[in-house]
């Protein structure tokens, strides 16, 4: 790992609620260089959470709080409205899971691209307009003329998340946190849009926080990989290593996923202890 | 062994702006009593309407379907559809909010007049696994595994012999979903079901299913028994690319 783009230090979010605080993530600790990391748990866990927090998307009543949460030097946890606006989108950006609920259903996708893009840079609109149909070019969209002229819900699925990426990505971030950006996608559409983001990493130079409940997609995707249960981060391993995870969490989550080749009577389930909260 | 499900060129067409839209075309597969067959494929290859197709929620174009023998129209007897039941994929959705689980699981039972409710709920829900106080609960009180018994509960309580489960477990967790796909292969034989899983999951599809239809485009590319796909013994691209693609992520060589 080269440069340190995020550092993250006993990360605590909080929602007061009438049946007293949820404490959605608990003292998360964590660093990002130019490198894919995976985020991995189960719904509920905190990882979408951590993601939103970075980007100070914690809605209130919602409380954050860290040791420390700097990105490049930049501390997050004191910038001002305006230092937010400089820096989300243009620096760090994210990535939903549904393009069907994320893009504007009323704008022209080209023109949401192009919008992005002239929030943060000062151009023309021609030269933005030259900029978006390359943008959509690099996430491999065939007729970019033509797409970007659709409305989102004349595009299928992989192509509204194409779409979405071109979008975020469109400002040359340093960081993108893409939260489960190929579940909504069918197998064989979600390799090529792994394969959009793998590019963009080794050639850009882009941290990637990815966060997925798919093991299969995170181990062979990713450079290190985060457990996160219960809001805890409790294991952080080589995505490569996954099967050979210490955690006992890590373990039965990985025994918990059928697969192809290993046939078993019957799935192992994963017992919780409540040991692993504290 | 007798077919208890049978397709013989099934086909479906919806008209879309006045365009024929081939959802369906020309399957054909039986499967037997107490088999779970498999069917998958990616959004659009035409699985579910396969499946609603045989629950009789759309109608046939062309082509037949018979059930335990006899052959059987979107227009179902009495009779006809107590041999079978469905559990949808989103467990958040194909319950009623403002249902209790009581509710949902005594409604089969007032409609088709089976007496003996009360005790028949209890015994349901005992045997999804869930608790006697989950009764009186409303869905939004239920995690989505919970939701996703209540579903096998109500499907099971009228005791069909054949159950359809389209996508049962990719709205749930992995480890969820290990739990659920226990239950089933537990009730399916305690119950001797006869039923057809439709997942995107090939590893889902080959865990509880001895044979497998691939489809794509509305049509069965492929029928494979388990051992071969175990094996990675496919004839067609596309189930090979299917295959490979459920193996996760792989970096093309040149990058």
């Amino acid at each position: 790992m080269s440069e340190v783009l995020l550092e993250v230090e006993e990360l605590d979010v909080r929602f007061p609620g009438r049946g007293g605080v949820t404490h959605a993530v608990r003292s998360a600790s964590f660093t990002l260089g130019r490198e894919r990391l995976g985020i991995v748990g189960e719904s509920g866990s905190g990882k979408s959470t951590t993601g939103r927090a970075i980007l100070g998307l914690i809605p209130r009543p919602g409380q954050v709080s860290a040791k420390r949460l700097s990105f490049r030097g930049t501390d997050l946890m004191t910038l001002d409205h305006a230092g937010w606006l400089a820096l989300r989108g243009r620096r760090i950006s994210m990535v939903m899971q549904d393009p069907r609920y994320s893009l504007n259903p009323v704008v022209k996708v080209g023109e949401q691209i192009l919008e992005t893009y002239r929030l943060h840079h000062r151009t023309t609109v021609a030269d933005a307009r030259r900029r978006a149909l390359a943008m959509l070019e690099a996430v491999r969209i065939r007729d970019p003329d033509l797409v970007y002229h659709l409305y989102p819900h004349q595009l299928s699925g992989g192509m509204g998340q194409r779409a979405m990426i071109a979008m975020m990505l469109i400002a040359e971030p340093d960081l993108l946190i893409a939260d489960e950006p190929t579940s909504a996608l069918d197998v064989t559409v979600q390799n090529q849009v792994l394969r959009i983001l793998d590019d963009l990493v080794s050639k850009s130079g882009m941290g990637l926080i990815f966060i997925s409940h798919n093991l299969t997609v995170v181990s062979s995707f990713c450079d290190r990989v985060l457990v996160m249960y219960g809001g805890r981060i409790v294991e952080e391993v080589r995505a490569d290593m996954l099967r050979e995870a210490r955690h006992p969490y890590t373990r039965a989550l990985v025994a918990s996923a059928p697969a192809i080749d290993r046939p078993v009577a019957e799935l192992a389930t994963v017992i919780r202890d409540p040991e692993w909260l504290t | 062994m007798a077919d208890m499900i049978a397709l013989d060129r099934l086909s479906v067409t919806f008209m879309n702006r006045h365009q024929p839209f081939h959802a369906v075309s020309e399957v054909t597969f039986s499967v037997a009593e107490g088999e779970t067959f498999g069917i998958v494929g990616e959004s659009g290859s035409g699985k579910t309407t396969v499946l609603k197709a045989i629950a009789g929620l759309v109608a046939p174009t062309s082509g037949t379907i018979s059930l335990a023998g006899r052959a059987v129209t979107a227009k179902r007897s009495r009779e006809e559809r107590k041999l079978l039941q469905y559990v949808f994929q989103d467990p958040y959705a194909s319950l009623h909010p403002r249902h209790t689980v009581d509710e949902a699981l005594l409604e089969p039972l007032y409609i088709q007049g089976i007496g003996g409710a009360a005790e028949k709920v209890a015994d349901a829900i005992a045997a999804v696994g869930l608790q006697p106080q989950h009764r009186f609960r409303y869905p939004h009180q239920l995690s989505g595994g919970q939701r996703q018994r209540v579903a096998l509960a109500r499907a099971l309580i009228l005791r069909p012999p054949i159950v359809l489960l389209d996508e049962p477990t990719s709205a749930l967790d992995v480890s969820i979903q290990a739990e659920i796909l226990n239950l089933f292969a537990r009730l399916r034989r305690a119950y001797s079901l006869t039923s057809i899983l439709v997942s995107h999951d090939l590893a889902v599809v080959a865990h509880l299913c001895e044979r497998i239809a691939v489809m794509q485009l509305g049509r069965v590319v492929e029928l494979l028994g388990v051992e071969d796909l175990r094996r990675g013994a496919v004839q067609q691209d596309y189930s090979r690319e299917l295959l490979a693609a459920s193996q996760g992520f792989f970096r093309s060589p040149s990058a």
